[in-house]
């Protein structure tokens, strides 16, 4: 099975919407197969999205079940056209990105959120995330939406400053 | 190969000081690495990876002095893509008081720990300083080895959490 080549920036197709997927046909799943070779045969990625190999369509694999430490999640997921309809709290950390080489960086995202997609076979799914996992899932929704975690980098002071604020508040 | 620099310029914080220092690196063919600018105090802080052909001193003195920088300039063994990942965060907060940064790293660094950044602030009023510090860094020692490591500071009024950094690739 061929590997993928993973679009890098400033390649500008990584800017681009995907499209939702219509056809749960043969074509789909031979996709999502090298899909998935492609994401395991870089460094340990914990998901990706099709827009990253170029295919634009709303496509994301995600596995945070081998994290160094466990964290809670629903084990290995095929998730096609995900939509996030909840959202709640939110927290900073660290990100980096198959399609951003040699850089890391601090992100916002939701701590909670639920979420609908559909299953390779087009059944209809919904699901509940926290923390990791949650996180993962909105890097990947972004990659659907055009956008890279670069778009959301916040100063490492916003940790500091969060901090006071929430101290400030907290007395 | 490139030839990297270490420029240090420091000066009283106003508009402009950016856009002057890069601009005059820019006309003299000169290429900027990773840098770390920051308003410290009132103060502007650039510290700046530089490698070119151009005359680096002479490029910049100009600027210097009509912004009235103090300019610093090393060699340096630099090189770019060597970033290391952390895997340990630190926070740190407690009353202001002499010795504490002093003392967290210090119980830190005897248990392997090595720094890759560390910002502080001190928040509060000036009757009741709060000193508040995040350190990113890596570590092989588990979260509870270091957090053990730096309990003892608890009792002496600071509060210092120790926890892992999972950095999502993806
Ligand atoms: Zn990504």
């Amino acid at each position: 099975m061929p590997i993928l080549e993973i679009l890098t920036i400033p390649d500008a197709r990584l800017k681009q919407s995907s499209e939702p997927v219509e056809c749960f046909d043969d074509e789909l799943h031979a996709f999502i197969a090298e899909l998935e070779e492609t994401r395991l045969a870089g460094p340990a990625a914990v998901g990706i999205a099709a827009p990253q190999v170029g295919r634009f369509q709303r496509i994301v694999i995600l596995d945070c079940s081998q994290t160094r430490r466990p964290v809670p999640h629903h084990g290995h997921l095929i998730l096609i056209n995900p939509e996030i309809t909840h959202w709640e709290g939110f927290e900073l950390g660290r990100e980096g990105c198959l399609s951003v080489p040699d850089y890391t960086g601090n992100v916002i995202r939701a701590e909670r959120i639920k979420l609908v997609a559909q299953s390779p076979q087009g059944e209809t799914h919904e699901y509940e995330m926290e923390s990791y996992e949650a996180r993962v899932l909105q890097h990947e929704v972004d990659h659907l939406d055009g956008l890279l975690f670069l778009d959301r980098v916040v100063s490492r002071r916003t940790d500091l400053f969060q901090r006071k604020v929430y101290k400030k508040g907290s007395t | 190969m490139n030839n990297w620099k270490m420029v240090t310029l420091v000066g009283e914080d106003q508009p402009g000081i950016v856009a002057q220092t890069t601009e005059a690196l820019y006309q003299n063919s000169l290429t900027l690495g990773e840098t770390s600018m920051m308003r410290l105090g009132g103060n502007f802080s650039m510290m700046m990876m530089v490698s070119g052909e151009g005359d680096l001193s002479a490029a910049l003195a100009p600027v210097a002095q009509a912004l009235n920088l103090r300019l610093h300039i090393d060699d340096i063994a630099g090189r770019l893509h060597q970033h290391l990942v952390p895997n340990i965060q630190i926070r740190v907060m407690g009353a202001d008081q002499p010795g504490i940064v002093a003392r967290v790293t210090g119980a830190l660094a005897a248990s392997g720990f090595n720094i890759l950044e560390l910002e502080s602030d001190v928040a509060g009023t000036a009757q009741e300083p709060v000193y508040i510090m995040t350190i990113q860094g890596i570590s092989d020692a588990t979260v509870e080895t270091l957090q053990q490591a730096v309990d003892s500071l608890s009792e002496e009024g600071v509060d210092v959490s120790v926890s892992a950094i999972e950095t999502l690739f993806a």
